[in-house]
């Protein structure tokens, strides 16, 4: 703002946002932290904990020899990709119907989908169980792929719907005029237009599915086709037993991939999160 | 050739009716305008010409051909809209080119015709840049291009003009009309601008809340007004009204509003034979009512300036005669000041009648 001191942006905005920061970047650093420790130095109380008194590789090393942690990530990378690319494909045509096409019910069919959004994930895998266990889909990847649509394509819907909205209708109907049919026009004009939009729609899903936990959980018992969360969770905590460095060097590596899908793709998420076309 | 003619068009959207009973023919090769005020219908009955809207009830005939049903692609028309709706990831080439790729016309017919259509428009220059690198100006000319290339029966035009500034309206204005003149095909173009309607339409249909209120050539709408709606809206400043009595004294008539008294010509006053009201509404346009130096009772108006609007080529007064408020145009070299006492002349013959009944012409 014009006319500020410095003390008052100081106040009003480094100081803030310094204390934000440090919320959310605190966690991480623990992460990291924990991970080149050695459990000697970890337990040590004496020392101190902010600190990596004596840097050590063996967490990471237990992490990648003892446990099977390439395969959960395989299998996250594989229901991840999956789910996501099930989830777009149904959430674009949806958004669009529901956007575009003028059915006396368009309305309430949105509001439908928002509402099934928020029924909790922890009520509704009571039902899914029981449909996958009917499905013969107990302990099985494709069982995750399927179920995670259940909270994916509502909230792409209601995204993709806010990013199809702001394209100008005279854009469809010019090209309609031109001679376009409505798969001419959707995969011609509304698509390359809305990749911004598809892009956050695809990192969120992709990401949610990456972090599921509770379906997973659930549906998988298989040590083979865990996911990286229950994969680590399972084998990494016995009991009472919690193997911190392990836990936390699969923590963090698995958190690499979805920080390079996002630096990626920042920039249009961003754009994606903001409207369609600006000019 | 391609004449439109729209018989009986009704449009209801749920429980507002849009447009009502709808009868126009528009003659091949004709410029009409549709022109009224927002909400009026004109828009939903482009777009029903278009068919990118439903029609209720009526037909329309696109060439002879009833095409009610026929989806907007096969109805060969061309629309420019308000926003240009070009294709943003699209250069002007391709966006030029759309309609045609879309017909699977040969890529060396497609590029021939583009680049002709660039040509005539003067953008041969910027077929290679995208929409976000274009003035306002030139957005609209590729709309136009885009519209020009498929060589349609019939060019719509939704208010094309109104996101320009008012300098490069004028000028667009004037090369729409040449385009028009050029390429020789059926057009509809609608506007809210009253002075758009006036200078490019061949015809004008004034329209209001759904309804025509009058359709004719912009003189014909200018000179006789077919009611108050039409002679209000068309002309800037707009007409001057005021109820007025008639005085009948014999044969002769006379108007009178509070202190303001005018004789009707005879051949005026001949139009109020077998009138059986004994209100009018008198209508005078500004530029028919001038000053002059002497008062003339029965012929002239004393008035009392309230405020002066020169705008160049001619000077506006607002003045208050005997509470009845007036504009005339004094002339570009009018000395007239706020407060002064004028003598206003009306022409005579440019004195409109309307019934207040029903606000008609008489």
């Amino acid at each position: 703002m014009v006319g500020e001191t410095k003390t008052q942006k100081l106040i009003k905005f480094y100081i803030p946002l310094a204390l934000y920061l440090f919320f959310l970047l605190f966690p991480f650093y623990w992460m990291v932290n924990t991970v080149f420790k050695s459990d000697n130095e970890m337990y040590n109380l004496e020392l101190n904990p902010f600190y990596i008194h004596s840097p050590t590789l063996e967490n990471i090393v237990h992490l990648f020899t003892r446990t099977i942690f390439f395969k959960w990530m395989a299998n996250t990378f594989f229901v991840a990709i999956l789910s996501t690319l099930i989830a777009l494909g149904a959430s674009l045509l949806a958004a669009y119907a529901i956007q575009r096409l003028r059915f006396k019910t368009s309305q309430p069919t949105g509001v439908a989908i928002f509402l099934s959004y928020l029924v909790p994930q922890t009520i509704l895998f009571i039902p899914l169980a029981h449909v996958i266990f009917q499905l013969r889909l107990w302990d099985s990847l494709w069982s995750l792929v399927l179920t995670y649509p259940t909270f994916l394509v509502p909230f792409c819907t209601w995204l993709l719907m806010g990013y199809f909205k702001s394209i100008p209708k005279e854009m469809e109907e010019c090209a309609m005029i031109d001679g376009a049919s409505r798969v001419r026009i959707f995969t011609k004009i509304i698509l390359p237009l809305c990749l911004p939009g598809i892009l956050s729609a695809a990192i969120f899903c992709f990401t949610l599915s990456w972090n599921e936990y509770i379906y997973a959980l659930a549906f998988i018992s298989d040590t083979y086709k865990k996911t990286v969360p229950i994969g680590l969770v399972t084998e990494l905590v016995r009991g009472d037993v919690y193997h911190w460095g392990p836990l936390m060097a699969g923590a963090l590596c698995a958190s690499v991939p979805v920080a390079l899908v996002y630096s990626f793709f920042v920039e249009h998420y961003v754009a994606g999160m903001t409207g369609a076309l600006k000019e | 050739m391609a004449e439109v003619r729209l018989e009986g068009v009704w449009k209801q959207f749920e429980d507002v009716v849009a447009v009502r009973d709808f009868n126009l023919k528009i003659e091949d090769k004709e410029f009409v305008v549709l022109v009224g005020p927002s909400g009026c219908g004109k828009t939903t009955t482009l777009r029903m010409i278009a068919g990118l809207e439903e029609i209720t009830r009526g037909n329309i005939y696109i060439a002879d051909r009833i095409v009610n049903k026929v989806p907007a692609k096969d109805r060969n028309i061309a629309m420019v809209f308000q926003n240009y709706a070009l294709y943003p990831h699209m250069t002007v080439y391709e966006n030029m080119a759309f309609g045609l790729e879309m017909r699977r016309t040969p890529k060396e017919e497609i590029r021939r015709r583009v680049q002709e259509a660039a040509e005539i428009l003067g953008i041969s220059e910027l077929l290679h840049r995208k929409p976000k690198q274009l003035s306002g100006g030139q957005r609209q000319r590729v709309a136009l291009g885009r519209a020009i290339v498929r060589k349609p029966q019939v060019f719509l035009f939704d208010e094309p003009l109104s996101n320009l500034d008012a300098k490069l309206r004028v000028q667009m204005r004037v090369e729409l009309k040449k385009l028009h003149s050029r390429l020789a095909t059926t057009a509809v173009y609608v506007t809210h601008d009253q002075v758009e309607a006036m200078t490019m339409g061949d015809r004008i249909v004034v329209m209001k809340d759904g309804l025509i209120q009058q359709v004719g050539t912009p003189l014909e709408l200018y000179n006789r007004p077919a009611n108050t709606f039409v002679a209000g809206f068309l002309g800037s400043p707009s007409m001057n009204f005021f109820e007025a009595e008639l005085v009948r004294e014999g044969m002769a008539i006379a108007l009178r509003a509070g202190d303001v008294r005018l004789d009707l010509p005879p051949e005026k006053a001949a139009l109020l034979n077998g009138y059986s009201h004994d209100r009018v509404i008198v209508g005078i346009r500004p530029e028919d009512l001038q000053p002059v130096s002497q008062h003339l009772p029965g012929r002239t108006i004393q008035a009392t300036v309230e405020v002066v609007e020169p705008i160049g080529n001619e000077t506006y007064v607002d003045v208050d005669a005997a509470g009845v408020p007036l504009v005339a145009g004094a002339g570009r070299h009018s000395t007239i000041r706020p407060k002064d006492t004028v003598v206003l002349k009306p022409i005579p013959e440019k004195i409109h009648l309307f019934d207040p009944r029903d606000q008609r012409a008489i």
